[in-house]
């Protein structure tokens, strides 16, 4: 012990320059994330903004890439938030209540969370084989915009209840308590004082599953193939197509002018994701600073 | 309201006792309407959380049920150890290893950018960054986890591409290697804040009781966080993996649609999850044995995901270190 203690060096230079090269490796890794998706939105800018016209938006598909736009996409995909939402946010949220307000700590209910964490591992294009198998072909409805739905619905569900548990979570519990003191059952509790305290946050989650739901590609693939439609969804069981299928039809053909009106298209597509993200992440740091004060 | 007092008031009036038994009747029945309303409630809310458990069920059973036509024909074994993919062009073949060795490339190349870049932004950011950076840099990651992986597909085929066909002349316009690094990119974002969440989990004496003995922040962060969050690190890692094999559009654009049993990340491949897509916009029939090879290839890129995905359960579980 002795020898060892007095052999004892510092040697402060050498670890305090492993410390400095450390600390330029640690911030080139974010660096390398960063940069990586500022050369990518770059990239796209400069191949897409000579493809960003009225006609983009307004034309259907064309073989012809001056007149080619992504009006059937943009409307498929207003179909498809519409529905999805309608399906995945009553049911999202009532999960989350059931597994926040009533659940009782069990089996059941351990097994029912570890079921919801392991969904939001499967693979998207998984979720479209089950789409194709159970409604379009079992329940018969085709490749409808009403099966994309249903599908999209239970691939975002997962995202949906981990989030709305959040928001429920951090409701305060003397909230719960000064409510059920004047007389409430849970079900009054629930209605009248958790979901409208927890409303900014659930809302969040709404909105981040909804976007995932946009930029989805891969089970809509599997559900709705590749269709090249000149017509906008009339009704749920119409024919339908999605912006990211529009644009990875465009990215496969080998013409370059395609690739250019691809990038318009992911532009587009990018405009309106961000944005949602934006209006999430507004409502988040709003909701947060509130509760503080 | 209540009897007593209206009996008081006048006790023989009937009016008033049948007055009062009608308000007792209200009340009670306003308490069984509420009670019966919470017993319903509960079982509403009850069904939307078993709606989880019945995707899951539906999963397994339309895979298992789709892809049982082709069971029967193909055997199992022979799906599992074949060595060449070829279910359309004729001589037919069913070996599923071509697909699974190309998604294993894939993910191997995106493993080798986003695990070592993925530590080292969640190490900076748990425990380098300035309060104000971090409020800045997680926002810039979140983007970049939220990018549709088509998108991905475009970047990798467009700038990516061309940028390595520089360095490797040689090299094919679809290829394993383009699309591996744009997956790194793709799931850094994940890796590092899963692994940070992690870090940050790691209670502050830990690291006070180091600095304390004259530790500098980097033996810190390497020798006492690291170690001490390892097992969500891992799971974290694995989780990102995971991902990687599930990843879609982005090999389908990027890496090709030749099923390829090789290592050199410079060919052409073809993935498990890409073969899907191919086979879902092509003209195959619904039912034919060769449409239903996409759910064979499908419930083994389910039980592969699961496996890794409880597999990162249990690393978190097991050899997770809890602090009190």
């Amino acid at each position: 012990m002795k020898t060892r203690s007095t052999q004892f060096r510092p040697k402060l230079g050498t670890r305090k320059i492993a410390g400095v090269i450390a600390y330029i490796v640690f911030l080139g890794a974010v660096a390398i994330g960063i940069v990586g998706l500022l050369i990518l939105l770059i990239q796209v800018l400069i191949e897409g903004s000579g493809w960003l016209r009225p006609e983009l938006i307004f034309n259907f598909p064309s073989r012809f890439p001056e007149q080619a736009g992504l009006k059937a996409a943009l409307f498929g995909t207003l179909w498809l938030m519409g529905l999805t939402g309608l399906f995945c946010i009553p049911i999202g949220v009532g999960a989350a209540i059931y597994l926040e307000e009533y659940a009782s700590q069990n089996k059941l209910t351990q097994f029912i969370e570890i079921n919801i964490a392991n969904l939001a591992g499967v693979p998207s294009i998984v979720y479209g084989l089950l789409g194709l198998a159970l409604f379009v072909q079992w329940l018969s409805l085709g490749r409808s915009v009403l099966a994309g739905a249903l599908t999209m619905s239970l691939l975002v569900l997962p995202i949906v209840i981990l989030a709305s548990r959040e928001a429920i979570k951090a409701v305060p519990d003397i909230y719960r308590q000064a409510a059920y003191a004047l007389g409430a059952n849970k079900w009054e509790v629930v209605r009248g004082i958790v979901l409208p305290s927890a409303f900014p946050g659930i809302l969040t989650g709404i909105i981040l599953a909804m976007s995932r739901a946009v930029g989805e590609t891969a089970p809509i693939i599997a559900i709705s193939a590749l269709v090249y439609l000149t017509f906008i969804p009339q009704n749920p069981l119409d024919r339908f197509t999605v912006l990211p299928i529009q644009i990875y039809n465009w990215i496969s053909r080998p013409q370059a002018d395609f690739q250019g009106l691809a990038a318009g298209g992911i532009v587009v597509l990018l405009v309106v994701m961000l944005s949602m993200n934006g209006v999430a992440v507004f409502l988040r740091n709003r909701y947060q600073r509130r509760s503080i004060e | 309201m209540s009897p007593g007092s209206a009996a008081n008031r006048n006790p023989h009036s009937l009016m008033d006792t049948y007055e009062a038994a009608r308000a007792e009747y209200r009340a009670r029945f306003h308490r069984n309407k509420r009670a019966w309303e919470g017993h319903l409630v509960h079982w509403v809310f009850f069904a939307c959380a078993i709606v989880s458990v019945l995707t899951t069920v539906g999963i397994l059973v339309s895979l298992a049920v789709q892809s049982w036509g082709f069971f029967a024909e193909v055997p199992i074994w022979e799906f599992l150890g074949g060595d060449r993919w070829s279910p359309i062009l004729r001589p037919r073949s069913y070996g599923v290893l071509p697909l699974v060795s190309g998604t294993m490339l894939v993910t191997l190349v995106g493993a080798a950018v986003a695990i070592p870049v993925g530590l080292a932004a969640a190490i900076y950011l748990s425990e380098y960054a300035p309060d104000k950076v971090r409020r800045v840099i997680k926002p810039v990651l979140e983007v970049l986890a939220g990018v549709p992986t088509v998108v991905y597909g475009y970047f990798a085929l467009s700038f990516v591409t061309p940028q390595l066909q520089k360095v490797f002349p040689d090299m094919l316009v679809f290829n394993a290697l383009s699309a591996g690094l744009v997956m790194g990119l793709m799931i850094i974002p994940m890796v590092s804040s899963l692994s940070e969440d992690a870090m940050l989990a790691v209670p502050r004496s830990l690291r006070q009781a180091a600095y304390a003995l004259g530790a500098t922040r980097f033996e810190v962060s390497t020798r006492i966080v690291v170690p001490a969050a390892l097992s969500g690190i891992m799971a974290a890692f694995i989780i990102g993996l995971s991902r990687a094999i599930g990843e879609t559009m982005l090999v389908t654009i990027a890496a090709g649609a030749t099923p390829n049993l090789t290592v050199n990340p410079l060919e052409s491949i073809q993935t498990m999850t890409a073969y899907i897509v191919q086979l879902s916009l092509g003209e195959t029939p619904h039912g034919s044995l060769e449409f239903n090879t996409i759910f064979a290839v499908g419930l083994l890129l389910f039980f592969m995901t699961l496996l890794m995905n409880v597999l990162g359960h249990i690393v978190v579980r097991r050899w997770g270190l809890r602090y009190e």
